[in-house]
């Protein structure tokens, strides 16, 4: 009989895995979803959003972080779980100016779609209503950071994919905001094009191309009739570890 | 040497220039970039464009990733701040000493509203968090440089005159700036009185492996706080092959209350570094630092002083005490006023000239540390205890103390007492004795470990500072009878929503919330809802969502203080029922004001009128 | 109560504070289910009915966020006389459109409309009659003044969210919004 190979289990079913992978990879692949919105399939682990927590053994921990143990017990559903991610999208959402009635990304907008499955109805918490910038300069690109989460997905994939290395992020605390690298932070100052993987990556509506609004009818967009864990994780192009840890993930 | 930041000089070719200085002090090596922003902070005042632009272009840095740099640490600054930056310590002792009503003192004699910089460019006032002089406060960090001790109003006239007059910081009275060691109970560490170079002598006699068993017979935990085995780090570390390994002090000593390696750096530095350099033959390692907080920076002159020393002495540098091979030299990087670079892992970021953010963890430092190398990264006061137990040996360091905390613990005690200090015991020792030893007035409450610590109330002064009972750093902070405990809870949150580094969601925005709702019951408008609120967000940081330790304890004193002193809060509440978080007749000011109405329509009552 | 006695009707009470009256038209979208609804339902103050003022109910349906004082009086109104109150849209959840004001200044923005825009009349000045009601520094949703028993999102929310709140609490059930039913614009 063939050995099946290491595998641990997610909410009581077997999850297999290749030596190396992390819990959210291994899940991911067997087409188990982790809620998550700073990690993508390629790029090395983050951590940033929180949203992958899954327990262990009394603890919690990240999924996108955590390497895949044979036999490990995880549970992700759970109630306790359920309230703690939709406090953190709660968090997520009072953050920042999240109007979704007026944004091209509703429909396919990641962060929505985990607060819709995960059954937040509404802030809860009192709403912050920061005064952030839109930058419009860009002639193809629109750079509106009320929408931003801070995921970082386009800092990485502009310095590690792209080589360009346009955003940073900047600042500290409830004050850490996108940087624009130009020297006059204008985004048409940089040297950010349409076709870079930083300009399709932003999982949310913060970077978006111009002169498309509105493209799909409600009710045909991505997330609208099937739930955002019951569909394929993209990878835009990039393979499980295609993008090596640069810079201050080197260290690990 | 007049300590005042130059004039702002917009020129780019003063800024580039002073870039290239940095640039060539730090070796144009990419991991010095924090230290050469320190530099050019102090420099120029400020962190013109060019010269970051500079910086990036120099080290094949992206400039985004350099302003990013820039940005995170509350000492630099992208705009200026003046000739003078006169920041106020505010931890809880300093409150209590009077420091708000001294800065508004300070503030109103100068003309200037906090956080702002004064219109002639002379003086910015602001706060601070703890800068380490809890013991004789209320104190103040000049040009986050030079600090100013017990101030009273006499000094802060005196202050705001020889600001007006431009004095030169070099003019000002020296006793100003003078900083005791109060040691009030000497024991192993701070009665040390061993030459040094004799526990090195004595070490390399023997295979750095033998150090380890040492230590790992003395059972040595961590003193910085979180009480790690010492010989399991340095084990890890040994066993790792690498082309090279580090040793790393943690001297950023950020949590609020503690000032035990202040002293220690000063009275004991040659036990620091012996106990550096025993580390580097234990796991064999070439690189060493000492990442010293910027509110230490006063530090600096005699820390290098005593590096020198030793290094003429032959206890630094190549061949150290004769043995060829044994090359280890220790390098000190200055922090830059951020408390989540006392985690070990965002202490290493930092070092490498990054923004603090802490790592994905494991790894471990031990394994992967500095540049991705096997480090050894302990506290000031852990490589002073190692320095004993190289010469008196293991077993009777472990019959020292408790079970699971062996040894000696120096405890920094300030606030309500009579006699602030330092205090070293043996580890358990019960917090009722440090209370009479210390001469505490009517204590109400004792914050041990700081902000992220434990506050106890009356009942539990009982209880032992151990790794079998209350775990601390050090801090221990004394509140009296007349102490607002829902206070001392407030302004622990502010400190961790200033602190937070702002990567991880739950603690981002959720160490603000809770200092939101807190403000809300201090401003009279709490009910039951906002505990519950406030309980529904303390879970979130204390269940294990956050990405490193600081997120974790930030709702710890908030929880102790509702359980042990739930009064402070219920008094606070307005109401049981609902009541909003905003003043809703403030909200009608705009509109109020502009179009001059004072009728009933013109103003909402905060609470409706109560119904039947 | 015993299954064949004649059941009181329920009291509902809807209301559009700084609302576009888009959450009502989707209760309207409820068609035919609104028949089968009056049956058991009753309302009180209500676009639908004209109603200038709100009396003890069962349940209250507010569309729309506070952008005024007489948003406020309104919302107070209905928390004092709702048993439970059930924020409706976006607009009532998130302060939503409305609130996309939130970082400019009221004052600057009245001062541009009245006194300022090219073309007005000379000694143009703000309205300041007293029966108009003066606009909040600030957009707020209900929840940040009153304490709100139930969300529906949506902008608007869909006719069969309205349908699971209302016959779900008509049943005692805690209401619960199922898969699909929760969307935000």
């Amino acid at each position: 009989m063939n050995d099946p190979g290491p595998r641990f289990s997610l909410d009581g079913e077997d999850v297999p895995f290749r030596p190396g992978e992390t819990v959210l990879e291994a899940a991911t692949r067997a087409g188990r979803h982790i809620p998550h919105l700073c990690w993508h399939r390629g790029f090395a682990p983050h951590g940033s959003c929180r949203l992958c927590m899954v327990a262990v053994g009394g603890r919690l921990v990240a999924a996108c972080s955590t390497a895949a143990e044979p036999g490990a017990e995880l549970t992700l559903h759970s109630e306790a779980l359920a309230r703690e991610r939709r406090t953190l999208l709660q968090l997520l959402f009072v953050e920042g100016n999240h109007f979704c009635p007026s944004c091209e990304q509703s429909g396919s907008c990641r962060l929505q779609a985990e607060a819709c499955e995960a059954g937040m109805l509404g802030p809860h918490f009192e709403e912050l209503y920061p005064a952030r910038p839109v930058d419009a300069s860009h002639p193809d690109l629109l750079l509106d950071t009320n929408r931003c989460i801070l995921c970082g997905l386009c800092v990485r994939a502009s310095a590690q994919v792209d080589g360009k290395a346009v955003f940073a992020l900047g600042g500290r605390g409830l004050g850490t905001h996108l940087v624009v690298g130009s020297a006059s932070g204008r985004l048409a100052d940089t040297d950010l094009a349409a076709d870079d993987l930083a300009a399709r990556i932003c999982p949310v509506g913060a970077l978006l191309p111009k002169r498309r609004g509105f493209a799909v009818p409600i009710g045909q967009r991505r997330y609208d009739r099937v739930p955002i864990s019951a569909q394929p994780e993209p990878d835009d192009g990039l393979a499980p570890g295609a993008v090596p840890p640069a810079g201050a993930e080197a260290g690990r | 040497m007049d300590l005042r930041y130059p004039p702002p000089d917009l020129a780019a070719a003063r800024a580039t220039a002073a870039a290239d200085a940095a640039l060539a002090a730090h070796g144009h090596d990419r991991h010095g970039l924090l230290q050469m922003l320190v530099a050019l902070q102090a420099g120029l005042g400020w962190l013109p464009r060019p010269a970051l632009d500079r910086l990036a272009a120099a080290l094949g840095l992206p400039p985004a990733e350099v302003l990013g740099v820039a940005g995170f640490y509350r000492f630099l600054h992208l705009a200026p701040v003046g000739r003078l930056r006169l920041l106020f310590a505010d931890h809880i002792t300093d409150r209590h000493q009077g420091a708000p009503a001294l800065m508004a003192r300070l503030c109103a004699r100068l003309g200037v509203r906090p956080g702002q910089v004064r219109a002639d460019g002379a003086v910015s006032v602001d706060t601070t968090a703890c800068i380490g002089l809890s013991d004789q406060g209320p104190s103040l960090l000049v040009n986050h440089a030079l600090v100013l001790t017990r101030l009273d109003a006499a000094r802060i006239d005196a202050l705001a005159a020889l600001v007006d007059a431009g004095t030169p910081t070099a003019d000002w009275p020296a006793d100003w700036q003078q900083v005791d060691e109060p040691v009030r109970r000497a024991d192993l560490l701070l009665a040390d009185a061993s030459a040094p170079g004799a526990a090195l002598a004595q070490a390399l006699a023997r295979p750095g492996s033998a150090l380890i068993d040492e230590l790992a017979a003395a059972r040595l935990r961590g003193r910085g706080g979180a009480g790690y085995p010492v010989a399991d780090k340095w084990r890890a570390c040994a066993a790792t092959p690498a082309p090279a390994r580090a040793v790393v002090c943690n001297a950023d000593e950020g949590e609020p209350g503690t000032f035990k390696d202040r002293t220690l750096l000063r009275l004991q530095p040659d036990a620091v570094l012996e106990g550096m350099t025993l580390a580097a033959h234990a796991v064999g390692a070439r690189h060493g630092f000492i990442y010293l907080r910027g509110e230490y920076r006063w530090l600096l002159p005699g820390l290098q002083q005593v590096l020198e020393r030793r290094r003429a002495a032959g206890l630094l540098g190549r061949g150290i005490a004769g043995r060829a091979g044994f090359d280890f030299d220790i390098a000190i990087h200055l922090g830059a006023g951020a408390y989540v670079c006392g985690e070990e892992s965002a202490l290493l970021e930092s070092l490498e000239g990054r923004r603090g953010v802490p790592r994905i963890r494991p790894p471990y430092p031990a394994t992967h540390g500095w540049r991705g190398l096997p480090t050894v990264l302990n506290n000031v006061e852990t490589f002073c205890c190692v320095a004993q137990i190289a010469q008196r040996g293991g077993a009777w360091w472990a019959g020292i103390g408790t079970p699971q905390s062996t040894g000696t613990k120096i405890h920094s005690v300030a606030g309500d007492c009579d006699r602030p200090g330092l205090y070293e015991y043996p580890c358990g020792t019960p917090v009722q004795r440090i209370l009479d030893d210390c001469g505490a007035r009517e204590p109400q409450a004792v914050l041990v470990g700081g902000p992220s610590g434990q506050c106890l109330s009356v009942a539990d002064f009982g209880r032992r500072i151990a790794h079998e009972d209350l775990r601390s750093a050090g801090a221990f902070t004394v509140l009296d009878r007349r102490r607002d405990l829902f206070e001392l809870a407030r302004q622990t949150a502010q400190f961790f929503a200033h602190e937070s580094c702002g990567f991880c969601t739950p603690c981002r925005v959720g160490t603000t919330l809770v200092l939101r709702r807190l403000d809300k019951i201090a401003a009279g408008s709490g009910s039951r809802h906002d505990l519950d609120a406030l309980d529904e967000l303390d879970h979130l940081l204390h269940d294990g969502t956050t990405h490193c330790g600081l997120g974790a304890s930030a709702g710890k004193v908030l929880r102790d203080t509702v359980r042990a002193f739930r009064p402070a809060f219920a008094q606070r509440l307005r109401s049981p029922h609902f009541v909003p978080g905003f003043d809703l007749d403030a909200e009608l000011s705009q509109a109020r004001a502009l179009t001059g109405r004072s009728d009933d329509g013109a103003h909402l009552a905060t609470r409706p009128e109560p119904t039947a | 109560m015993s299954a064949g006695a004649p059941q009181r009707k329920w009291r509902v009470a809807t209301v559009s504070l700084a609302g576009c009256f888009g959450c009502h038209m989707a209760f309207l979208d409820l068609d035919e289910r609104l028949l089968a609804l009056i049956e058991r339902v009753e309302f009180d103050r209500s676009p639908l009915t004209d109603l200038k003022t709100v009396g003890p109910c069962d349940i209250g349906l507010v569309e729309g966020g506070l952008c005024n004082a007489e948003n406020v009086h309104v919302l107070r109104a209905f928390r004092a006389q709702c048993k439970t109150l059930v924020a409706v849209g976006a607009c009532a959840i998130t302060g939503g459109l409305p609130a996309q004001r939130n970082h400019l200044r009221i004052d600057d923005v009245l001062r541009a409309v009245y006194q300022q825009r090219p073309g007005l009349a000379a000694g143009a000045a703000v309205p300041d009659d007293p029966e108009l009601p003066l606009p909040l520094n600030r957009v707020h949703p209900i929840h940040e003044v009153v304490h709100v028993d139930h969300s529906l999102p949506g902008c608007p929310p869909p006719a069969d969210a309205f349908w699971a709140l209302l016959t779900d609490l008509m049943a005692g059930r805690t209401p619960r919004l199922g898969p699909g039913l929760i969307h935000y614009d």
